[in-house]
């Protein structure tokens, strides 16, 4: 069974375009990759600083309470899912996933133009909307075009780089935010303004040196393009169908099986309400408790992909929901006292950077290279949706049986979930 | 250099100046603010604290902003007195307060702290999130906190409110939500059930309070010892119990196609489940109501053209008579006679 896990390739049967001679042969992660990261540094530095500020501003400059924020929210994260598809879609059948990030990071940028100029509950939230849009629709061509641009071997350690500078501008965004706050009290514009500035760098730095053939490969043939159908079905018709049926039978096994596992993951903000309930540590640091997570990942994303490229990439991915499990299990405990707190974020961190960044690795290579985008944003968006549906029903449970009751069952239930999902996906990883 | 780095430069340098200019005018903007005197006569503490007061957040854009101040009941206009404390949310009962604030800093923290009748800090809670509403029973003894909490919700960017009781030096009855909701009748646990806005009636037990769920809003009454919430009306947000007991004031939400949804202030009588919705007040009214008297509503409302600046206004129950300007720069306030 280790061996039909291990996703080390024997050759390198995919060609991609991008590999750049200095990549392969010194072992060093290409430089697109970094690029694509301080990209994705650069955005979330924009988007999370205003996210973080966000129920401040709503309450003290605009004058509302943000209870209904959470209704329309929801709605949009389902949207962005399908965006998502439809994105990795166009990137696929035009060939160039460059060009449909940009417009995604573009369209974000948009929404922080647009959000200078908001004023009131109802055009916030819907340019807060605008931004997810945005989202979703660069991430899968994103990831795409990290794994075309890195050698197959060391997949997971691209992503690692990719996921460590994401989250560094995750982390510093707002705390960035929080600072200017506490050094100007109403300044509020001024993140807004600082917000745009680094939207517009990420959007810069992407354009400019992230080449418009990036990930890209020649153009479907007249006769595929025609199969593929230009009617507006097409969009969730996979182009994966068409082409090697176990590879296509694999990458649906793997849906399913992060889609399983994706149900049982109910949402960091459960976590940390359970340390929370029983106060100590975690009350006081309840609104930063993000930052120890972030700061797990970040510093693990690098060793971990490492690890996923010499250890197997799909065992780790799976295998990485142990950890989870173990943040339920702090969670459980309902001690929120200093060691439990962070032994738990150490543990979600790690949950992270060894899952988050090796679905699309993984992903990425279950299916044909044409049709990679869409695989990676479909694989995204299953996980996406599954995590939705935990956190709904994850609620129920939690007053159904109390908070701790409720962790200690969904731990319980994704410890029987890990080796379900390995023995099911022990077989599909391809041998290259 | 190529032409790709020195267009990276160039706007590197233009986002780095601008927003530093920016960041610059905000800061003397509001440097200059917090050095400004108060626009209003200053006035002594003890004088003020004689007589009956109204207990408020200070908003005007002066040193003294976001300060708890205090005003004679017979002349809002008149002199203020500042009691040094800062809160994003006060109230208060005699010789006792509750104030909820914002820690700020690179790591920004929220507390609920008690204070004497000399402003004195007595205790001092953590908060999980954003300050909203802080209620005291009338004979001081009991208080509430809602908070908006990031996280605790279907999805970790959307909002959800947490809502305590405490008693003033003593054990707090943890999360409204844990009690046990009764609706229509039916004891039942929706997992999407949210509880804001709690007002206490004067026998040290009873309390009112909002519980939002299924896209719903009731008002409910609970009971402390028994640890239970019970529908009593629906439709019906941030009550506030009169001084006689006799009604509740509070927000309801309204929406029209052109307008969108807003809140506007209502009264319930409790007896007779009369409802008397205060259109006299067009706008969008965002509070938790307090009573000047047992005909007299004041309430919070942002200041159209300065962020961060509120008003209260006065309105009577008459549902006739228009809205006036009660006390400018002002928010948050708590009658005490």
């Amino acid at each position: 069974m280790y061996l039909s896990l291990s996703d080390r390739p024997a050759a390198p049967t995919i060609h991609d375009t991008a590999p750049s001679a200095d990549t392969a042969k010194h072992g060093r992660v290409a430089r697109v990759v970094v690029t694509l990261g301080i990209v994705s540094l650069l955005t979330d530095i924009a988007s999370e600083s205003v996210n973080a500020i966000l129920p401040l501003y709503l309450t003290t400059v605009v004058g509302l309470s943000p209870v209904a924020f959470g209704f329309v929210d929801g709605l949009y994260q389902g949207v962005s899912a399908l965006v998502r598809i439809a994105a990795g879609w166009a990137a696929d059948r035009t060939g160039r996933p460059q060009p449909v990030a940009l417009a995604g990071y573009g369209l974000s940028l948009v929404a922080r133009v647009l959000l200078l100029g908001a004023h009131g509950f109802g055009s916030v939230s819907a340019v807060v909307s605008v931004d997810r849009i945005g989202k979703g629709i660069r991430t899968a061509p994103r990831d795409a075009m990290i794994a075309a641009s890195s050698p197959p071997a060391r997949l997971g350690r691209a992503f690692g780089v990719h996921r460590a500078l994401d989250t560094v501008g995750a982390t510093l965004g707002p705390l960035v935010a929080f600072a200017i706050l506490w050094q100007i009290p109403d300044g509020f514009h001024t993140i807004l303004v600082l917000s745009l500035g680094f939207a517009l760098l990420g959007v810069t730095v992407l354009a400019l040196f992230v080449p418009i053939t990036t990930g890209s490969r020649p153009k479907l043939s007249r006769g595929a393009r025609g199969r593929q159908g230009g009617t507006s079905e097409g969009a969730d018709r996979l182009p994966t169908r068409r082409r090697g049926t176990s590879k296509s039978a694999g990458f649906r096994r793997l849906v399913v099986v992060v889609g399983v596992l994706g149900l049982l993951t109910v949402g960091d903000g459960f976590i940390y309400l359970t340390l929370l309930d029983t106060g100590g540590f975690a009350a006081r640091w309840f609104p930063v408790l993000y930052v120890g997570t972030n700061l797990a990942y970040l510093s693990l994303a690098i060793p971990l992909g490492r690890l996923a490229d010499r250890f197997g990439r799909t065992r780790v991915l799976l295998l990485g929901h142990l950890p989870l499990a173990g943040a339920y299990l702090c969670a459980a405990t309902g001690s929120g006292t200093l060691a439990i707190t962070v032994i738990a974020l150490l543990l979600l961190g790690v949950f992270y950077a060894a899952t988050d960044g090796v679905l699309p690795a993984v992903a990425g290579r279950l299916v044909p290279q044409e049709a990679r985008t869409t695989g990676i944003a479909t694989a995204q968006s299953a996980v996406a949706i599954a995590r939705l549906l935990a956190s709904t029903g994850f609620g129920v449970l939690w007053y159904a049986i109390g908070p701790r009751s409720a962790m200690l069952a969904v731990c319980v239930a994704l410890l029987a979930a890990v080796p379900a999902g390995v023995l099911a996906l022990r077989r599909t990883e391809p041998a290259a | 250099m190529s032409w790709r780095a020195a267009v990276l430069g160039a706007i590197v340098v233009g986002v780095v100046a601008s927003s530093t200019a920016y960041g610059l005018g905000e800061w003397h903007h509001s440097r200059a603010d917090a050095s400004r005197a108060p626009a209003v006569a200053v006035a002594d503490r003890t004088a003020i604290e004689a007589g009956p007061r109204i207990v408020f957040r200070h908003t005007g854009l002066d040193a003294e902003y976001g300060v708890v101040a205090e005003v004679s009941l017979d002349d809002p206009a008149g002199p203020r007195a500042f009691t040094g404390v800062t809160c994003d949310r006060v109230y208060a009962r005699p010789g006792v307060a509750t104030c909820l604030k914002t820690d700020r800093g690179v790591v920004t923290h929220y507390e609920a702290d008690d204070l004497d009748a000399d402003w004195k800090q007595t205790a001092s809670e953590p908060l999980p999130g954003l300050p909203s509403r802080t209620r005291l029973s009338p004979d001081g003894t009991l208080a509430s906190s809602t908070v908006f909490v990031n996280g605790d919700s279907y999805v970790t960017t959307g909002f959800s409110t947490r809502t305590v009781v405490r008693r003033i030096g003593g054990a707090s009855y943890g999360d409204l939500e844990r009690f046990t909701l009764v609706l229509d009748g039916k004891r039942v646990s929706p997992p999407d059930r949210n509880i804001w806005g709690v007002t206490f009636a004067p026998d040290d037990k009873t309390f009112y309070a909002t519980v939002a769920t299924g896209g719903r809003t009731y008002l409910v009454r609970g009971d402390l010892a028994a640890r239970t919430l019970t529908t009593i009306a629906d439709h019906v947000e941030c009550p506030s119990l009169s001084p006689d007991g006799s009604k509740i004031a509070f927000k309801e939400a309204r929406s029209d196609r052109s307008r969108g949804s807003w809140w506007t202030p209502a009264v319930l009588d409790l007896a007779t489940g009369k409802r008397t919705v205060l259109t006299t007040e067009n706008r969008n009214v965002d509070d938790q109501i307090e009573w000047l008297d047992d005909d007299t509503l004041l309430y919070g409302l942002p200041r159209e053209d300065a962020d961060g600046v509120t008003d209260v206004w006065a309105l009577s129950t008459d549902g006739t008579t228009a809205p006036r300007l009660f006390l400018p720069d002002a928010w948050s306030p708590a009658v005490i006679r």
